[in-house]
């Protein structure tokens, strides 16, 4: 660990003495004078026809100040949808809209009807419960492909069907694809639900609209992962308020996956009714809320086919997903299924042919859209659970049939539009046999079997697209926004540095990792600089943070101001030294001049460009502040092997997790314990998918596990302690950091591990068991014991 | 919350009166069922009379023969007592330690959650439950799913355990709330064999009388060798199916004997 401080130094975070302490300013904490409270009505039925809502006698009740309908929402515009996705025909998908309050229908439980906004929150309820709704119950759709079946409900009348799209990816390959199937020498195919969940962030979503008359500014206090973006949305597709008129401010937030990366309707209620009512509204999910109105994540179903030839190369995939939407396209719902999705599902081989289709569905259920790795996982779980299957099939050892099929040269294009940069899946592999000591399984499945338990051994590699760009392509695949990210330096008068960036920490530990690039690249300790993110009052436009873009974009344009600021500084020590420009070298925070023992500090530099009595004026400005703006090139490409060894009660079921190693490739690492925990939490939200999380709907649209009394959350004793190792590095060749992103790996590559794990320990006892769907429940693997 | 008067007694004289005087009034132990369940305004009642300050309420003595808990007593203090050890680990694996350290034995038994542990351990141990009135056999006590043989107003005071020769309890956890998705307690008492089962049935808690009647004649997991439970009138949902549920019944039974001491 470098004594400085710098890049590669495990500095502990300096946000965690706020948030272990007790004093994290999360939304909820902020209270402005005079607020009122809002409490949303929401729909209990999944789908209807809602014909009347009678708020007459509501409207009365004590501290009542408005009820809001539907009807005050005619006119203003609805929540957009941030990527159009363009179906395997050259049409664009079906949109539909999306009111802030519903209008003429429900279509899921959870639909906001009508919000009452009173003094009290308590009173607010109280008036909710007399408001009278008329809702003509309809028949809902929850299951995908019933929902596409001729004669199915439409959930929104105005659309042909419940398809959104119909995407197929390379299109012009399916021929050959298809083709290749017909000469291949083994095919195995495996039909699969990635099941859906509930982010479940430990902070519910909280909105605070406020609106000063005086200036006629608005100002939203939200939940975000985003600030930026929601200001954006907000303010130009659904209230029409113009940026220089509304302040979006995110403190600290905690806990996001993902979910709160979208646009909710809260928001843009509360910003507007604030303004109607002249007074601040604040709001606060429920926990119960949230379960029924924070979009969820996953809930694909898939039909994945893997062609092989007689030597076991991998010859061509074809897949078929079933996408859900929900009721609702949430901001970037389209996207996940598709480009996040069908681009990443070369994986780590080199496949020559790739098929991807992808129906994309409206149900009665709430929005679905990215969670930690978004798609990624999706298309890892499927592709690592077929190539175990293949090596079942065909009696071969799984991470032997893996090595061979292995993409070994860099930059590789694979053959759904991707151009991997670098890589080394090998090394990463090698270590993965190292940490997990996969030799020594069978010495452990010995161990295990004289204790009654049933042991299994699953391995699988991963790879993921992080900092999705360029800004020009992305375009082109239909985002409506750009994928860059900003940053401004502000270099104060004694020495001490200001970033602004346009990335939002919400457990990341950016108030950490970034002042150590900063820091490292002039040569001064960490502490000098403070990081400010999360208000668009004070931070540069920004795209936010998701994807693990932030160190390899937001960091990127952190280190490309930094640079700006260097330049200008040695300039300015140029001047002081009486020296030629070129001549000047920054190293441990002083300038001084090449082959002489000349040296100025930063702080002298600093002091004299706020303080320019002896400066150059002629040449360069007062005054130490630089902004860049980074639009990448290329998406960054993580990439590791994954172990993963479990014992199953052979009498009840039970899966218990008795180790996990992951060997990632991240390429180079600013702070290595951030990493850790960010791959030990990543891990932990995979080990939740596979064995314990499902959000369970009934065939009317309600959530059955829609509490934590039946939504099952890991907890520290259903996790073991992992082997992590992030020593394999192939640093990115395309940002200035080479630096890859570690946000989702942990999420992207276990579920896999643990599935092939359990499949392998039941049929080593001998069960016919070629799958099970996740949740890997007691009583799943149970039933599937019982064949 | 809706809102609504809470008294805090000083006697339980006092608050059998409290109770009775008003129709709408709930008695609140520990409050671990109770007041989430106001909290999501699942119920409306007027008056709250808390327990917390019968000290009357509260404690465990060891009557020689029997163990007796007041209705008051916390989890945490019957899991710290390990007079019966079986118990006392029924008590521990109850929630978390927030849980432990508010909820009562008394609040427990009478709300008869179908999944709670308490109830299996008082059919299993064949407790006597004591009220404000009367004596009540916990054979006669759990009338169905979150009904007992309380009337209106009736106040649990403690509850009468014998001291078994060997009593074992085995859960298995419902993997989100954590409470038994099948848990069973056995016992052998003075000749008498119990096996209670909690979790698994949609009446409720029930006594196996297969189980029991095969263990009383030898105290021994192989003396369930052979014995199924039927699925029938077991729970099925999310977390199991009915026949699931059965067989876990069995497995559980058997760990219970062997944990038994």
């Amino acid at each position: 660990m470098p004594a400085d401080g710098g890049i590669g130094a495990s500095n502990k975070r300096r946000e965690d003495v706020r948030f272990l302490t007790g004093r994290g300013r999360y939304t909820d904490d902020i209270n402005l004078n005079g607020q009122a409270h809002a409490y949303f009505l929401r729909s209990n039925v999944a789908h209807g026809v809602l014909k009347n809502v009678d708020t007459a006698e509501a409207g009365t009740m004590p501290g009542v100040i408005r009820i809001f309908t539907g009807a005050d929402f005619e006119g203003v515009g609805g929540l957009p949808c941030g990527w159009q996705v363009t179906d395997k025909h050259g049409a664009p998908m079906q949109e539909p809209a999306h009111p802030v309050l519903a209008q003429g229908k429900v279509r899921h439980v959870g639909d906001p009807i009508a919000v009452v906004v009173a003094e009290s929150l308590n009173q607010a309820r109280d008036a909710a419960e007399a408001i009278e709704v008329d809702i003509d119950e309809l028949p809902a759709v929850v299951d995908m492909k019933a929902a596409v079946a001729d004669g199915a409900p439409k959930v929104h009348d105005d659309l042909t069907s419940n398809l959104c799209y119909d995407w197929g990816f390379v299109e012009e390959n399916k021929a050959a694809v298809d083709e290749a199937f017909g000469k291949a020498a083994h095919v195995t195919s495996l039909e699969l639900v990635n099941n859906r969940l509930v982010a479940n962030a430990m902070e519910p979503r909280v909105a605070i609209g406020d609106y000063d008359p005086t200036s006629g500014e608005s100002t939203l206090y939200t939940t975000s992962q985003n600030p930026h973006v929601i200001r954006l949305l907000m303010g130009a597709f659904v209230l029409g308020i113009p940026e220089h008129k509304l302040r979006v401010v995110a403190p600290d937030v905690g806990g996001g996956f993902g979910s709160k990366i979208f646009h909710y309707a809260e928001e843009a209620f509360c910003t507007f009714a604030a303004k109607a009512l002249v007074r601040p509204v604040k709001w606060t999910a429920q926990r119960s809320e949230s379960f029924i109105t924070d979009a969820h994540g996953r809930d694909h179903v898939t039909k994945i086919e893997l062609a092989l030839d007689g030597d076991n190369n991998f010859t061509a995939i074809r897949t078929e997903t079933y996408a859900n939407m929900g009721a609702y396209l949430s901001t970037f719902a389209p996207s996940v299924p598709t480009w996040l999705h069908g681009t990443l599902m070369a994986g780590n081989y080199k496949t020559p042919l790739i098929y991807v289709n992808v129906k994309a569905v409206f149900t009665n259920t709430v929005a679905v859209d990215a969670y930690r790795g978004a798609g990624r996982p999706e298309a890892t779980f499927q592709l690592e659970r077929v190539i175990d299957k293949a090596a079942d099939e065909l009696g071969v050892d799984p991470v032997a049939l893996r090595r061979q099929n292995f993409i070994t040269e860099f930059p590789y294009a694979t053959p759904v539009a991707l151009e991997y940069d670098t890589g080394d899946y090998v090394a990463t592999m090698d270590k993965l046999e190292e940490i997990a000591d996969l030799a020594g399984f069978e010495k452990r499945l010995a161990e295990s079997k004289a204790r009654g338990k049933l042991r299994g051994l699953g391995v699988n590699c991963y790879i993921e697209a992080c900092g999705i760009a360029p800004s020009s392509l992305v375009g082109q695949l239909g985002a409506r926004a750009g994928l860059y990210e900003s940053a401004t330096v502000r270099v104060n008068a004694t020495g001490g540095i200001v970033v602004m960036t346009g990335s939002h920490s919400h457990g990341q530990g950016h108030e950490t990792s970034f002042p150590q690039v900063v820091a490292d690249m002039i040569g001064i300790d960490p502490s000098m600089v403070e990081i400010v993110h999360g208000d668009t009052a004070n931070t540069p436009m920004g795209m936010g943070t998701y994807g693990s873009r932030s160190l390899a974009v937001g960091g990127s344009a952190m280190v490309r101001a930094t640079e700006k600021i260097i330049a200008k500084a040695k300039k300015i020590a140029a001047h002081l030294m009486e020296a030629a420009e070129g001549d000047i070298e920054l190293k441990d925070g002083q300038f001084s001049v090449a082959g002489t023992d000349k040296a100025v500090a930063w702080g002298d530099v600093t002091l004299a460009a706020y303080v320019p009595h002896n400066y150059p004026l002629e040449e360069v400005e007062p005054g130490l502040e630089e902004t860049a703006f980074y639009d990448p090139n290329n998406f960054t490409f993580p990439a590791g092997a994954y172990a993963c060894e479990v014992e199953v009660d052979p009498d009840t079921g039970k899966v218990e997790v008795m180790s996990f190693a992951a060997a990632d490739d991240f390429g180079n690492i600013v702070n290595p314990m951030i990493v850790d925990g960010q791959v030990h939490g990543g891990i932990g939200q995979g080990i939740g998918q596979a064995l314990l999380e499902q959000a369970v709907y009934d065939e009317n649209g309600q959530l059955v596990t829609g509490s934590y009394m039946d939504y099952a959350m890991p907890r520290a004793d259903d996790l073991p302690s992992y082997k992590v190792d992030h020593s394999c590095q192939t640093p990115c060749t395309h940002n200035p950091l080479g630096v890859k992103g570690c946000g989702e790996a942990g999420a992207i590559g276990s579920p896999p591990a643990l599935v092939n794990a359990v499949v392998d320990a039941l049929r080593r006892a001998g069960h016919e068991v070629t799958h099970i769907d996740m949740p890997l429940s007691p009583s799943r693997v149970w039933a599937a014991m019982q064949g | 919350m809706y809102t609504f008067d809470i008294k805090t007694p000083s006697s339980l004289k006092k608050a059998a009166k409290a109770v009775k005087k008003n129709d709408d009034a709930i008695v609140l132990g520990g409050g671990q069922t109770l007041i989430p369940t106001l909290k999501q305004r699942l119920a409306a009642p007027a008056l709250l009379v808390s327990l917390s300050r019968l000290d009357e309420l509260k404690g465990i003595r060891d009557e020689g023969d029997e163990l007796v808990i007041g209705a008051g007593t916390t989890h945490a203090e019957v899991a710290a007592d390990g007079t019966i050890p079986a118990l006392s680990g029924l008590a521990a694996g109850i929630g978390d330690p927030a849980v432990r350290n508010r909820g009562t034995i008394g609040g427990s038994l009478a709300n008869n959650d179908p999944s709670a542990c308490y109830p299996a351990a008082a059919l299993g141990l064949c407790a006597t439950i004591v009220t404000h009135k009367r004596e009540i056999s916990a054979d006669d006590f759990f009338t169905g799913l979150f009904e007992t043989a309380l009337k209106d107003g009736e106040i649990i005071t403690e509850v009468r355990f014998p001291k078994p020769q060997a009593a074992g309890y085995a859960k298995f956890d419902q993997p989100a709330s954590r409470f038994a998705l099948v848990g069973v307690f056995v016992s052998r008492c003075n000749g008498d064999v119990r096996v209670a089962v909690t979790g698994a049935s949609e009446e409720g808690v029930f006594r196996w009388a297969d189980a029991e009647a095969a263990l009383a004649e030898g105290f021994s997991p192989g003396a369930l060798d052979g014995l199924t439970m039927s699925a029938g009138g077991m729970i099925g949902d999310v977390h199991g199916s009915p026949e699931y549920r059965a067989h876990l019944v069995g497995v559980m039974t058997r760990r219970a004997v062997a944990a038994a001491q």
